[in-house]
């Protein structure tokens, strides 16, 4: 039995140090503006390196050349990611055109990077440009703040464009929350902006040291869940009547990162507190979020997550305070049901007789590749709608590009650039759409093994092998991450490869297709090629007995491949 | 001697005579102590005058010498060695060293000096260069000179310093006795002969005064067996390039082993360095000429040189091979000079084959000369090795890529194990300060070579002597030379202030000297406290826009002037290692 007595709630003992870091950065400014002056190195001092976070920013550096520069008695290269804050995924195509444009001239890769929390990321951005970015961002309505770090990251929002009017509310409620949950700290504006010194900074909600560990939101409309509502701490699924939102049912706790070899860390799935009508969103949100700074491990990161504060004070005590704080009772969860996760590639025509088409790019890497000319054809169809009413870009959570709200009159006109620039082929199989991975090496300081670069190869092998077994058409959700951390969702995966060292990974089997199930451990440390062979073996058998319309994951546990995950805490390292 | 290896039962004085007599001999010269040794006796015979000296002294050689990178130094010694080896007295002396109101006691000089930048004298020349035009010079008419000049014709101004030289002490009144020479490359081949005819000038005005010889030995006989004449295989350690993969320098950080060689170098010292010409462009050469010689392809590859071009070959050449064209091009200097700028002399060749005999070759060509580079470690450190910071010439032009003869085989056709043949170039012109003065160094590009020695020494020393570098090159991302050493120098204090200068990383272009002048107020106040200041690298323009700005600094900071600067040069405070 847990104990919930209130002196429980809160873990006793030392610190970890990021609580100092932040206590002692006055509220999130520290010494980043003298960093930023000093030329003789292209990092940040170890305090400024974690609180640029709460900025937007990480500190990389390219690893391929780590060595050969250590060598050369250079520093590694240091540089920044910047991750912005795209509430919902929705881009102008205006604001894209000042992006791409920053990116092909200020970073080193070049690229525009499409994440699963539909933001993009600039990879490779030299400390004299930082300032300017953030300018250049600033100028075309954009920021970057806590996108990073301690608080509540960018708010996701299905895409969800056809229909329109139900996304509209959806979408303007992620924004709200992203707002509402924002640091209050004017740091920002001062560092990057050059903004006026902030006379007093309260952080009401947030507090003084912010949150203990990164806090992750969706708002998500049925029956898609693309968004991928089990990775998050809290979800508002929206219950419509009729086509109009008249609250959320309300999920907490999810989250998927792990520790290879640390049992008390595990993925988990979120919990459903039941159901609110639309008044209490921000009340609501503002209190999972406060109950889970004052309860929140403070002592060992790897425990802070709210997953884990649940777990440890239990469900009902946590939803019992939330209740409390907002001054709201949850009713009994509205039914809803997720039948989906994936992007609805091609056009489609939404409510409003707009015309919407999701184009796939691999890894949501942006960039001119050879033969692939992707960030010229988006630019160009940017251009030509960036006058349109009405037509935006939604970035998606699998990593996607919607070009929507194009007026039907355009359609051939974009149509045919995305053709002319390999934004459509007609090679791209199911089992590609369904595939992901994380951006891992060069530029992830945490990676263990390839993952990016590393996913069109696999895809090929495991599009070989369900032809070789009779089913070309049929796909497996098969995510890649390069570590633990699982950036690319592969603990929501029915095939998921988490790197382990250079070209090994595990091998996680019995996740399902709309992402209700965490999958379970099957190969550990093995080669791509041993993990392929077992793919083959599984996919062999899976084709010959599956019963109707039972998917990968299904079959692996139905036949006892692996156990299926139902409490985490107890199965996942059973 | 040492007085503490005499027992004190063996001498009359007591332990605390003995004492105060070890405490006065310490920190004596030589001279110092012969001078000493010298009063004492004088005391002790009653008189209480200092021993007078016997006679009027007889004439002496002078032999001045005003060198960079030590040729002028050999020659000279060479010099007052022959004059010693006819009974005559001599005398060596660096100009550096030399007292310019000493002039006008000179009976008998000679002077040996190479020239550098556009026909400007070397560092260790600059003082009494400047002295001689000045109004303080005095008149010299009893004074026979001497001039013997080295440099290099594929400068503009060949031997200019020289010729200056010669002039102003005509102009004083001085009167040559003997043809001045001005030396080549080669000048090795030449200096003997005029060493005889000179002293043959000089010897009977010295002779009638001259007392026998009282020379001491000039040069001090090194440790080692190995020279710029007899140079040691050092075998390579390993070849690192120092600049990133986008820069757009090769910059190499080169190790070499003197184990076994007995060789020391000092930190300010350079590497001389004979290398090996690339087989591809000797073999290039051989077809094009058409000659096929075992013999002759071993000599270009070891003894010739064939990239810096000279005017001397392109008339041999057009001589030897009757071609025209070029015959009619060394006619017109300026064309000529132009033409050879950007050209080996495998492009000349190549572009003008012709019919030429071995030895008309051998004999068109130069002699190898080896290059120097400033050592860029301190023994304390790295002992038995000796580092290099070799900036790789590589260029493309006339349709092929090219590399410098010395920096192509360092940095690209060296590997670890191979051998080069290496001497060591002392150079007591730039050494780091005696005790704790701070030292204020500007080293931009491989200018950075001797500051890594500096900074080593200093760290192994634990000198407690404040330091400030000043580095510059293009990128900040690509060609930070040994910028992982010198952030952990700056971490743990060793060295106190790093300004770094990255030209190209921002619209407009900033060099070291915009960094002084930023911190001049803070550099005029390290001056005030002694600071000795260095500036490597770049002589051509870096060293002379570095002077300036701390002329300005001096102006502006301290209501001083250009005096200021001379006055640090003369103090030793000064020093210049460019090129
Ligand atoms: C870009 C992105 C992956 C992608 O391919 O799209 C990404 C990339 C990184 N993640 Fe992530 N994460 C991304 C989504 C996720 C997700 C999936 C999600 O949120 O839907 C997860 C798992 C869900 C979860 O949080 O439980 C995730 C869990 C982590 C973790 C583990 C957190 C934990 O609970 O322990 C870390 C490491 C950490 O925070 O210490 C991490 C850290 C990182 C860092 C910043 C590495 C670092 O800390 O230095 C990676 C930067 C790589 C690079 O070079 O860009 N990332 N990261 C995603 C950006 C999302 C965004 O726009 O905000
Ligand atoms: C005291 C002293 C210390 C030195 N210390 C260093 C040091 O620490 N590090 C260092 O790197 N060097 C140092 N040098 C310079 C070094 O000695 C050599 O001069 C240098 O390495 C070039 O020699 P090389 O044999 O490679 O080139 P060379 O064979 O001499 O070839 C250079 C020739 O190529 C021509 N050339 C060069 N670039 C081009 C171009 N772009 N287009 C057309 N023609 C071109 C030039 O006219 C020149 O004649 C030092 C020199 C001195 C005197
Ligand atoms: C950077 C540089 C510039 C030079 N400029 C000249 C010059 O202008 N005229 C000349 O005759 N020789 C010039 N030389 C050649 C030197 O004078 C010649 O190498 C000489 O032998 C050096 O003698 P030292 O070692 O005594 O200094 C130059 C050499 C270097 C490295
Ligand atoms: S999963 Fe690991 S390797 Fe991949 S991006 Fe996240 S932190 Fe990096």
């Amino acid at each position: 039995m847990l104990d919930n007595s209130p002196d429980n709630l809160i873990v006793e003992g030392k610190l970890a140090d990021n609580e100092r870091m932040k206590k002692a950065s006055n509220y999130l400014r520290g010494t980043i503006a003298e960093d930023l002056q000093d030329p003789l190195t292209g990092g940040f001092t170890p305090d400024n390196f974690q609180l640029i976070r709460f900025h937007g920013m990480y500190q990389q550096d390219d690893r391929d050349i780590r060595g050969e520069r250590a060598d050369q008695k250079l520093e590694p290269l240091h540089n920044v990611m910047l991750r912005a804050r795209m509430p919902g995924g929705i881009i102008q195509p205006s604001q894209w055109l000042t992006i791409e444009k920053f990116a092909e001239d200020h970073t080193m890769y070049g690229s525009v990077r499409l994440t699963t929390r539909q933001t993009f990321q600039f990879h490779g951005v030299l400390k004299p440009h930082i300032k300017d970015m953030h300018k250049v961002i600033n100028s075309a309505g954009i920021d970057s703040i806590a996108t990073a770090g301690d608080v509540n990251r960018n708010v996701l929002c299905t895409t969800n464009p056809v229909e329109s009017e139900l996304h509209a509310e959806a979408y303007e409620w992620s924004k709200k929350i992203s707002e509402h949950l924002l640091p209050n700290t004017k740091a920002y504006a001062e560092i990057w902006l050059d903004g006026e010194k902030a006379k007093t900074t309260e952080e009401p909600i947030l507090g003084e040291t912010y949150l203990p560990r990164k806090f992750k939101t969706t708002v998500s409309i049925p029956p898609n869940n693309e968004v991928d509502v089990h990775a998050n701490d809290l979800n508002f699924v929206a219950i419509a009547e009729d086509g109009k939102l008249v609250g959320f049912n309300v999920l907490v706790g999810g989250g998927l990162a792990m520790t290879h070899g640390d049992t008390a860390t595990y993925p988990r799935k979120a919990d459903d507190f039941g159901f609110i009508p639309l008044e209490h969103t921000l009340a609501v949100a503002e209190h999972v979020v406060s109950v889970q700074r004052d309860w929140g491990n403070r002592v060992n990161r790897k425990n802070a997550k709210t997953k884990y504060t649940l777990d440890r004070v239990g469900v009902e005590t946590f939803k019992a305070e939330v209740e409390k704080r907002a001054g709201v009772t949850f009713e009994p969860s509205r039914p809803y049901e997720f039948t989906s996760r994936g992007d609805r590639f091609g056009w489609v025509e939404g409510m409003d007789g707009r015309q919407h088409l999701t184009l796939y790019i691999l890894s949501g890497r942006i960039l001119d590749f050879p033969n692939r000319p992707l960030k010229t054809g988006i630019r160009k169809i940017a251009e030509l709608l960036k006058d349109v009413d009405g037509a935006d870009f939604r970035m998606t959570a699998n990593q996607n590009l919607v070009i929507a709200g194009v007026p039907a009159e355009l359609k051939a006109e974009v149509e045919s650039l995305a053709r002319e620039h390999a934004l459509i082929t007609d090679f791209d199989t199911p089992q590609l759409k369904n595939s992901m991975a994380c951006v891992a090496l060069p530029t992830c300081p945490l990676a263990m093994a390839e993952a990016e670069r590393f996913l069109p190869d696999l895809v090929v092998n495991v599009e070989q092998i369900l032809a070789k077994h009779g089913i070309p058409d049929d796909s497996i959700v098969l995510r890649v991450v390069g570590c633990p951390n699982g950036c690319g969702r592969a603990m929501l995966a029915e095939a998921g490869l988490v790197g382990k060292g250079p070209g090994k990974y595990n091998l996680y089997l019995g996740g399902n297709v709309v992402g209700t199930r965490v999958p379970k451990l099957h190969l550990e440390n093995k080669s791509p090629e041993v993990i392929l062979e077992e793919l083959d073996r599984l996919v062999g058998l899976w084709s010959k007995e599956r019963e109707e319309g039972e998917c990968f994951g299904d079959y692996v546990i139905r036949t006892g491949v692996v156990a299926e995950v139902k409490v985490s805490k107890t199965d996942f390292h059973a | 001697m040492f007085l503490k290896e005499i027992p004190q039962t063996m001498t009359p004085l007591s332990a605390e005579q003995m004492a105060s007599m070890e405490a006065l001999m310490v920190g004596l010269s030589p001279m110092q102590q012969a001078w000493v040794s010298g009063y004492m006796a004088a005391a002790a015979n009653g008189t209480g005058e200092p021993a007078a000296p016997v006679e009027a002294a007889p004439a002496t050689l002078t032999v001045l010498y005003g060198s960079q990178t030590g040729n002028a130094k050999h020659v000279a010694a060479e010099v007052a060695e022959a004059a010693k080896a006819r009974g005559l007295n001599a005398k060596l002396v660096n100009m550096a060293d030399y007292k310019p109101n000493k002039l006008k006691d000179e009976t008998h000089l000679a002077i040996v000096v190479s020239t550098y930048g556009e026909g400007e004298p070397p560092e260790s020349a600059q003082k009494l260069y400047d002295f001689l035009a000045s109004k303080k010079a005095p008149k010299l008419p009893g004074t026979q000179i001497a001039v013997i000049g080295l440099g290099d014709t594929s400068y503009e101004f060949f031997c200019q310093t020289a010729v200056d030289f010669e002039e102003r002490l005509v102009a004083l009144g001085a009167s040559v006795s003997v043809e001045r020479a001005l030396l080549d490359v080669d000048y090795e081949d030449h200096t003997e002969a005029w060493i005889t005819s000179a002293i043959d000038a000089l010897e009977p005005g010295l002779k009638s005064a001259a007392a026998p010889s009282n020379v001491v030995p000039l040069v001090a006989p090194t440790a080692s067996a190995y020279s710029k004449k007899n140079p040691f295989e050092a075998e390579v350690l390993g070849v690192q390039k120092i600049t990133g993969r986008d820069s757009t320098k090769d910059v190499r950080h080169v190790e070499l082993s003197l184990e076994g060689s007995g060789l020391t170098y000092k930190p300010g010292d350079s590497l001389g360095v004979f290398f090996l010409n690339d087989t591809s462009e000797v073999d290039a050469i051989l077809a094009a000429l058409d000659l096929s010689d075992e013999g002759l392809r071993e000599a270009l590859i070891t003894d010739y040189e064939l990239t810096q071009s000279y005017p001397g070959f392109v008339t041999a050449f057009a001589a030897a091979t009757g071609n025209e064209t070029l015959s009619k091009l060394a006619e017109d200097k300026d064309a000529l000079r132009a033409y050879l700028e950007p050209r080996q002399i495998s492009d000349i060749i190549l572009e003008h084959p012709g019919k030429i005999s071995a030895d008309d070759l051998k004999g068109a060509l130069r002699k190898m000369q080896p290059r120097l580079y400033s050592i860029a470690s301190a023994q304390s450190e790295v002992e038995e090795e000796v580092h290099l910071t070799v900036g790789v010439v590589a260029y493309e032009a006339h349709g092929r890529d090219h590399l410098g003869g010395a920096s192509g085989f360092l940095g690209r056709r060296m590997e670890e194990g191979h051998k080069v043949r290496v001497f060591v170039e002392e150079n007591d012109g730039f050494r780091l300060p005696a005790g704790d003065a701070p030292t204020i160094m500007v080293g931009p590009g491989t200018g950075i070579a001797p500051f890594r020695a500096f900074l080593q020494e200093r760290d192994a020393a634990e000198a407690e002597g404040d330091n400030w570098l000043f580095f510059g090159n293009p990128h900040f991302t690509q060609d930070f030379l040994y910028q992982t050493e010198l952030l952990a120098w700056k971490k743990d204090g060793l060295l106190n202030k790093l300004d770094v200068a990255f030209s190209r990383d921002q619209a407009e272009k900033v060099y070291v000297q915009d960094r002084l002048r930023e911190k001049g107020a803070e550099v005029w106040e390290w001056l005030e406290r002694g600071a000795h200041l260095y500036i490597c690298g770049d002589g051509a323009r870096m060293a002379k826009d570095v002077e300036a700005a701390l002329v300005d600094i001096v102006t502006e900071h301290g209501g001083k002037d250009a005096s200021y600067i001379a006055e640090l040069r003369d103090a030793g405070r000064f020093q210049r290692d460019v090129y």
